[in-house]
C-alpha cells in the first residue's frame, strides 16, 4: 500500500464513513452513534497528526484520481492545507461532544449527525483539496451538507435562512464554476502551485484574468461573507447553536477565506496579483466589511446575531492580510484563520449555553448572568478580550502583524481600521461584560434548567473551556518553536521568497 | 468469446423473453428479471469484444449490405446499449415490485412484462443498426411499444395521453420514413456507410434533411415540438414514465446525431446555431414550467423538456468535447431521471398523491426515498461530484474555448432553475409535521432502486475517464480535428 497516497484519503473517510453510517442508525441508537462520532473525531486527529509528522519530515503526500482526461481530482497535504486540517480536526472534534450534549432528547439526531459528518469532510476536502476543480468539488459538496444543518430544526424561520443561504450558495458556486472553467481554457492546469501558475501567461489575457478573479473572489466571497455578499450568515444563526458554531469558525466561511487564500497565493500568486492590481480592492473590500460588520453587531440585541455580524467583520480581516500583498500581513491573516476560529467558536458555544440553561437569547437578558454561570462566562470574556486584541491573546498576535505588516508595505491606512475596528468591538462586546458580572442578575431567567451543583451540562461546559484555554495558549506560545507564527512565516516564505 | 454473436444475442434475447412473458404469465416477474439480468450480461460481453478488437460490423445471416442487414456497434452503441441494459436492469427491478402489489391488478403487470422487453428489444436493434430504414422500423417497434406501455395505467387521463402519443409517434415516424424514401431514391442505399460516401447536397437531400430532422425532432420532444411530453410522461405508470424519459426520447435524439455526423456533415451552421437555440429555449421554458408545477410527477416531466435542450447545445459548439459533453448529459441525466421518477412513484404509492405542497407529510416517512430524490438532483442541477457536473464542464469548456460563451450562459441559468426546482421539493423533507394519516408501506425494493440509481448519476461524476475512453472507440465523432 502507498502510505503517501492514502493518508489523505483515509482522513477524509474517517468523517465521512462513520457519517454515512450514522445516516441509517434507527434514532434511539444514542450510544452507537455517540462511540461512531468520537471515533471518527479522534482517529481523524491522530492521521492528521500522522500527516503533520510526515510533512515536518519531507514526506509528501498526495493522491490523484482521474476526473475528466486532463484533469485529476487531486488531495494534497502542503503547508496552508495542514493549518486548516489541523485547526477543522480540533474543532470538529470539540464540536461533536459539544452537540452530543446539546442535542439530548431532541429528534433526527441520526440525521443531524450524519450531515454534521459530511460537512466536516467537505471542509477537510476544501484544505487538502490540491487543485481549484477539487476545491470546487468539495466548496459544493459543503454546501449541500450545511443546508440540512442550518434548517435542521424545521421552523419557518430556519427554512426561511435555508432558503437564503443556498440562493446565495448556488449562485456563489456558479461563479466560481465559471471563473475555474474559464481559467482551465486559459492554462489547461488548475493545479495549485506556489506563487501560482498564472504569471507566464501571454499578456493578451490580462483582461480576461482579472474578470476571472473577480469571479472567482465573488463566488468566495459569498461564504467568506464579504459585503455585500454577507446577507445569509446572520439570517443563518437560527441554526442550533453547534452548527452555528462550526459554521462561522471553520466549515463554511472558513473554506471560503481559504478559498481566496489559496486564489491569491497558489493560483495566481501574490506578486502577480499585485501587478494585475486586483490586491487593493480586494483589501478595500475588506476593510468596508470589517467596519460594516462592526457596525452592524452594535445594534444587534439579539446574542447570536451579534455574534454573526461580529463573524462578517472578523472573517475579513484574513482577507485583508492577504490582500495587503506584505509578507507580514500575510502572516496576521493567516494566524488569524485559526485565532478568529478558536475564538468566535468559544463565544457561540458560551451563546448556546445560555440558550439551553437559561434561555436567554438576547443582550438584554444577560444582566448578572456572570453569578449563575461563571465558568461559562469565563471562556466567554477570554474570547472576547482575544478578538477585541488585548494581549497576550491570540487576537492579538493576529492584530499586531496585520499592522505591522500594512505599515511595512506603505499601507498606513489600514492602521486606522484596525484601530477603528478594536473600538468597535469594544463597544459591542463590553457592555455584554459589563452587563454579565457587574449588573444585578434577575429574579428569575427565561426558561431555566437545573443541573445540580454544576452549572450546566459537562458536555456543553467542557468544549468552551478547552477553546478558552486554547485562544489563551495560542497567544502565549505564538512565537514558540513549531508554534503557529512560525508555521505562518513558512506558508508566507514560500510565497515571498525572492 | 470473441466468435460469439453478441450483437444478434443482444436483440433476440430480451425478445425471447418477452415472448416467455407473454406465454406463461405466472412466471413474468421471474422470467422479466432473469432476462434483464442476461440481457446486461450480454451487453457485457459485447462490450468485451468491442473494447478488445475496436468497432464491430456484423452482417445478419452472413449476407453484407445493401442486400442483408448490417448490424454495427461503435463506441457510440455500446454506450447506449450500456445504459438502457443499466436503466434497464433498474426498471425491471422496480416494476417488480410496483407492478405486483400496487392497485395495479395482476391483469396489468402480466401486460406490463412482455411489452417492456419488446421495447428493449427495439432499444438493442435501434442502437445497433446500420441503415437508416432499419432505424426506421425500430423506431416504430419502440414507439408502438411505448404507447401500450403508458396506456397500462388505465383510465381516461391515461388512455387520452396514450392516443396522443400514439399519433405524434405516428406522424414523427411517418417524417423520418418520407425522408429515408427520398434518400433511398437518390442513392440507392440505405446503409449509413454507404451513404456517408455518395450523399451530396442537392434539393432532395435538403428535403430528406428537413424531414428526418422535423420527425426526430418531434420525437425527441424538443422546444417547441416538446407539446405532447409533459402529460404523457405524468400520467404513465412511474416505470414507464422513468424509462419514457431516461432511454425512449433518447433513442430519436441518437438516431439524430448518427445522421447529422455522418449522413449530413455538411449541414450548415445555421441550421446547427437554430437547433442550440431550441436547445436553449427548452432548457429555459422546461425550467421555468417545472417551477411552476403543482404536481411532482408534472414538475419531473417538465425537468426533461429542459434537460433534452441541454443536448441541442451540442450542434452549434460541434467539437469532440461538446459531443461527448452532450452524451455524457444523456447518460447522467437517465440515471437520475430515472431514479426521480422511481421516487415520484414511490411517494405517490405511499401517499396517494404527489400535490408537492403536501409533499412534508409524505417524503419525512420516506427517507431513502427523498435521498434518492435530493442526489438525483444534484446530478440534474449540475453540482459535483455528479455525472451532471461533468457533462456541464465538458460542455462549458467548449463554449469558452470556442468563444460562444452564451451557450455556457444558458448551462449556467438553467442549472440555477433545476436548482430552485430540486430545493423546492428537497426542503419538504425538513418541515415540522406532524403525519397522523395511515398509509402503504412501500417495498424496499422500490426504495432501494431508487436510491441505487441516484447514486450511479452520482458515481458517474467518478468515472468519467473510462467512460469517456470507452466512447473513443470507432471515433464516431470524427478525428480531433474535427474539433
Amino acid at each position: 500500500m502507498n502510505w503517501g497516497a492514502t493518508l489523505p484519503l483515509l482522513v477524509l473517510a474517517s468523517s465521512l464513513l462513520p457519517g454515512l453510517v450514522i445516516f441509517f442508525l434507527p434514532e434511539e441508537r444514542v450510544a452507537t452513534r455517540t462511540t461512531l462520532n468520537l471515533a471518527g473525531a479522534v482517529l481523524k486527529l491522530v492521521l492528521v497528526g500522522v500527516m503533520i509528522w510526515g510533512v515536518f519530515h519531507g514526506s509528501h503526500y498526495e493522491t490523484r484520481l482521474p476526473l475528466l482526461p486532463g484533469l485529476d481530482l487531486l488531495l494534497r497535504a502542503d503547508s496552508l492545507s495542514m493549518l486548516f486540517v489541523v485547526l477543522s480536526s480540533i474543532l470538529w472534534l470539540v464540536t461533536t461532544v459539544y452537540a452530543v450534549g446539546y442535542l439530548e432528547g431532541s429528534p433526527n439526531r441520526s440525521r443531524f449527525f450524519g450531515f454534521f459528518s459530511l460537512c466536516v469532510t467537505a471542509t477537510v476536502g476544501v484544505a487538502l483539496a490540491g487543485n481549484l476543480v477539487t476545491f470546487l468539488l468539495f466548496y459544493e459538496l459543503l454546501t449541500l451538507a450545511t443546508y440540512p444543518l442550518i434548517v435542521h430544526r424545521g421552523t419557518d424561520e430556519a427554512r426561511r435562512a435555508g432558503r437564503t443561504y443556498l440562493i446565495y450558495t448556488v449562485a456563489g458556486g456558479t461563479l466560481l464554476l465559471l471563473g475555474t472553467v474559464w481559467l482551465y481554457t486559459l492554462t489547461g492546469t488548475l493545479d495549485f502551485t506556489a506563487r501560482g501558475f498564472l504569471s507566464g501567461l501571454d499578456e493578451a489575457h490580462h483582461a480576461a484574468l482579472i474578470i476571472i478573479f473577480v469571479l472567482l473572489i465573488a463566488g468566495l466571497g459569498v461564504k467568506a461573507a464579504l459585503i455585500p455578499l454577507h446577507g445569509w450568515l446572520p439570517q443563518a444563526m437560527v441554526a442550533p447553536a453547534p452548527v452555528s458554531a462550526l459554521l462561522h469558525a471553520v466549515a463554511v466561511v472558513k473554506a471560503g477565506a481559504f478559498g481566496i487564500v489559496r486564489v491569491v497565493y497558489d493560483v495566481y500568486g501574490v506578486q502577480f496579483s499585485a501587478s494585475l492590481g486586483v490586491t487593493l480592492p480586494l483589501a478595500i473590500v475588506a476593510a468596508a466589511t470589517i467596519i460594516y460588520g462592526s457596525m452592524r453587531a452594535l445594534f444587534q440585541d439579539d446574542l447570536k446575531r451579534r455574534l454573526a455580524f461580529s463573524t462578517v467583520s472578523q472573517v475579513a480581516y484574513i482577507v485583508l492580510g492577504i490582500a495587503i500583498a506584505g509578507p507580514v500581513a500575510a502572516v496576521g491573516g493567516l494566524v488569524h484563520l485559526v485565532h478568529q476560529g478558536v475564538m468566535k467558536i468559544t463565544l457561540f458555544f458560551c451563546a448556546g449555553n445560555l440558550a439551553e440553561t437559561l434561555g436567554i437569547h438576547k443582550v438584554s437578558e444577560m444582566n448578572g448572568v456572570g453569578r449563575r454561570m461563571p465558568w461559562t462566562m469565563v471562556a466567554f470574556t477570554v474570547a472576547v478580550f482575544g478578538m477585541m486584541g488585548a494581549p497576550p491573546l491570540a487576537g492579538f498576535i493576529s492584530k499586531w502583524h496585520l499592522g505591522l505588516g500594512a505599515l511595512d508595505v506603505g499601507q498606513g491606512w489600514v492602521i486606522f481600521i484596525l484601530a477603528g475596528s478594536s473600538l468597535l468591538n469594544a463597544a459591542y462586546f463590553l457592555p455584554i461584560l459589563y452587563a454579565a458580572w457587574f449588573k444585578p442578575p434577575p429574579d428569575s431567567w427565561p426558561a431555566e434548567r437545573s443541573f445540580g451543583r454544576r452549572e450546566t451540562a459537562w458536555a456543553l461546559l467542557a468544549p468552551p473551556l478547552v477553546t478558552a484555554f486554547l485562544t489563551l495558549a495560542l497567544g502565549l506560545l505564538a512565537s514558540a518553536p513549531f508554534g503557529l507564527l512560525q508555521w505562518a512565516r513558512f506558508i508566507t516564505q514560500l510565497e515571498y521568497a525572492p | 468469446m470473441s466468435d460469439i454473436h453478441w450483437p444478434v444475442i443482444v436483440i433476440l434475447l430480451p425478445l425471447a423473453g418477452g415472448v416467455a412473458c407473454f406465454l406463461w404469465p405466472r412466471r413474468s416477474v421471474l422470467l422479466g428479471l432473469l432476462t434483464a439480468l442476461g440481457v446486461v450480461a450480454c451487453v457485457a460481453g459485447l462490450g468485451g469484444q468491442v473494447v478488445e478488437q475496436g468497432a464491430q460490423r456484423y452482417a445478419v445471416g452472413g449476407w453484407g449490405a445493401p442486400l442483408g442487414i448490417d448490424l454495427y456497434a461503435d463506441g457510440l452503441s455500446l454506450l447506449m446499449l450500456t445504459v438502457t441494459a443499466v436503466v434497464g436492469l433498474g426498471i425491471s427491478v422496480y416494476s417488480s415490485g410496483y407492478f405486483e402489489r400496487a392497485r395495479y391488478g395482476q391483469d396489468r403487470a402480466r401486460h406490463f412484462w412482455p411489452v417492456w422487453l419488446f421495447l428493449w428489444t427495439a432499444l438493442n436493434a435501434l442502437f445497433l443498426s446500420a441503415d437508416i430504414f432499419n432505424l426506421y422500423v425500430t423506431l416504430e417497434l419502440l414507439g408502438l411499444a411505448a404507447v401500450a406501455l403508458v396506456a397500462l395505467a388505465g383510465g381516461a387521463d391515461a388512455v387520452s395521453g396514450a392516443m396522443r402519443y400514439l399519433l405524434v409517434s405516428l406522424l414523427g415516424s411517418l417524417f423520418y420514413l418520407l425522408g429515408v424514401a427520398l434518400l433511398y431514391h437518390s442513392f440507392g442505399s440505405v446503409d449509413i456507410a454507404i451513404l456517408a460516401q455518395r450523399v451530396e447536397p442537392s434539393p432532395a437531400v435538403w428535403a430528406a434533411m428537413g424531414l428526418m430532422i422535423v420527425g426526430l425532432l418531434l420525437k425527441t420532444a424538443l422546444f417547441p415540438l416538446h407539446f405532447w411530453l409533459p402529460s404523457v410522461h405524468a400520467s404513465a405508470p412511474a416505470p414507464v414514465s422513468a424509462l419514457l424519459s431516461a432511454l425512449v426520447v433518447k433513442a430519436s435524439f441518437y438516431i439524430l446525431l448518427r445522421l447529422w455526423l455522418e449522413v449530413f456533415p455538411f449541414a450548415n451552421a445555421a441550421l446547427a446555431q437554430l437547433l442550440g437555440l431550441l436547445g436553449a429555449a427548452a432548457v429555459f421554458w422546461g425550467g421555468f414550467q417545472a417551477l411552476r408545477q403543482t404536481r411532482l410527477k408534472m414538475l419531473i416531466a417538465y425537468s426533461t423538456v429542459a434537460q433534452l435542450g441541454y443536448l441541442f447545445l451540442a450542434f452549434p459548439l460541434a467539437s469532440i468535447t461538446g459531443w461527448t459533453g452532450a452524451l455524457y448529459m444523456l447518460l447522467s441525466h437517465a440515471a437520475a431521471k430515472t431514479a426521480m421518477f422511481m421516487a415520484a412513484g414511490n411517494i405517490l404509492y405511499f401517499g396517494g398523491h404527489d400535490r408537492i405542497a403536501d409533499l412534508d407529510r409524505v417524503v419525512q416517512r420516506l427517507p431513502l426515498t427523498i435521498t434518492a430524490f435530493a442526489l438525483a438532483g444534484i446530478s440534474i442541477m449540475g453540482l459535483p461530484p455528479s455525472g451532471g457536473f461533468i457533462a456541464k464542464w465538458l460542455l462549458l469548456e467548449t463554449a469558452i474555448r470556442s468563444a460562444q460563451w452564451w451557450w455556457g450562459g444558458v448551462l449556467i441559468l438553467g442549472g440555477l432553475l433545476s436548482a430552485a426546482w430540486v430545493f423546492k421539493v428537497v426542503g419538504y423533507a425538513f418541515t415540522r409535521s406532524e403525519v397522523p394519516h395511515e398509509a402503504r408501506a412501500v417495498p424496499a425494493t422500490m426504495e432501494w432502486t431508487a436510491l441505487l440509481m441516484a447514486v450511479l448519476a452520482i458515481l458517474l461524476g467518478l468515472f468519467a475517464p473510462w467512460l469517456l475512453a470507452l466512447l473513443e472507440i470507432g471515433s464516431p465523432f470524427g478525428r480531433e480535428n474535427a474539433g
